[in-house]
């Protein structure tokens, strides 16, 4: 089974890096670019759980390690 | 009095902080590797600053999960005093110690040069030698230092009087309400991104943060006379 999970900065935390390249691509003429977030794609592959137990067991990765919940946003996908 | 300093893979503040206690106070102090299970025999645990693993994931993500730091938590609820310098201070938020989280700088750049900071709290285990609301100049060397919390819990910070240290002139960084060090409500968990161990003497172009370590002592002394 593979996991996929995707962390982001709260909505409400500033993201200089975000900020950054915003202002990037607006100079490189991509004036279409409105706000741009920038957050972090894992893959995690898992041995053999089942779907209910993997599900439970990567939230927890999430909340103990994989996201600092005082900043950041976490969503995972389980496929296989 | 007997200090720890503690030393994760990728801590370079070690020697430093070492040296500071050794040249300001004279009291024994010992590096204690990141796999410890002991610090009983510690009075004082001091977190340097460096890229503990590598700064992988997160600022302190990994290390806060090291075994040494159960017993630093241990040692806290104990009302030992811990101090956490730049990713000390990153690895206490972390772990929970202290709240909020350090974030990237504004700029984005890594900045590294002295600041003036304005003692917010001076009754802290590591700052009672100064003056409320004296300023001293303590450098700062991080690329993220960008203290953020949400505004509830800034509001219990500042109720709490638990801002320790604000910046005096330009935020250097984009830090909530300027915050440069924060302290657990207890007092005795002190976190901060200065470095206090790089001013102890003039040679270094300030020796304002040897009070920090002279606080301690103090603090230690008043806590051995109370208990008598």
């Amino acid at each position: 089974m593979k996991a996929t999970v995707y962390v982001t900065i709260k909505e409400n935390v500033l993201d200089p890096q975000g900020n950054a390249v915003q202002s990037s691509l607006h100079a490189l003429g991509f004036e279409e670019v409105g706000k741009v977030r920038i957050g972090k794609y894992m893959e995690l592959e898992l041995g053999a759980v089942d779907r209910a137990q993997a599900e439970q067991r990567v939230k927890a990765m999430c909340e103990k390690l994989l996201a600092n919940t005082v900043i950041e946003d976490y969503r995972f996908e389980l496929e296989g | 009095m007997k200090f720890a300093v503690l030393v994760f893979p990728g801590s370079n503040c070690d020697i430093d902080m070492h040296k500071a206690v050794e040249d300001v106070l004279g009291e024994p102090v010992d590096y204690v590797w990141h796999t410890a299970t002991d610090l009983s025999g510690y009075d004082a645990i001091l977190v340097p600053g460096g890229f503990s693993y590598g700064d992988y994931l997160r600022c302190g993500a990994i290390a806060r999960f090291a075994p040494v730091m159960n017993e630093v938590r241990r040692a806290a609820e104990q009302g030992k005093f811990i101090l956490g310098v730049c990713n000390g201070f990153q690895i206490l938020t972390e772990a929970g110690l202290l709240p909020g989280a350090l974030i990237r700088n504004q700029s984005l750049k890594f900045r590294c040069h002295p600041v003036d900071l304005r003692v917010e709290n001076a009754g802290t285990a590591f700052t009672n030698a100064y003056k409320p609301g004296e300023i001293v100049r303590i450098p700062i060397a991080h690329g993220e230092g960008n203290f953020y919390c949400d505004d509830e819990t800034l509001a219990r910070l500042k109720a709490n009087n638990q801002i320790v240290f604000r910046y005096a002139g330009d935020n250097p960084n984009g830090s909530v309400d300027n915050i440069a060090g924060i302290c657990n409500e207890a007092g005795n968990v002190v976190g901060m991104m200065p470095h206090p161990e790089r001013a102890v003497s003039d040679l270094l172009g300030s020796s304002d943060g040897a009070r920090m370590f002279k606080s301690a002592l103090q603090a230690f002394a008043s806590q051995a006379a109370s208990a008598r």
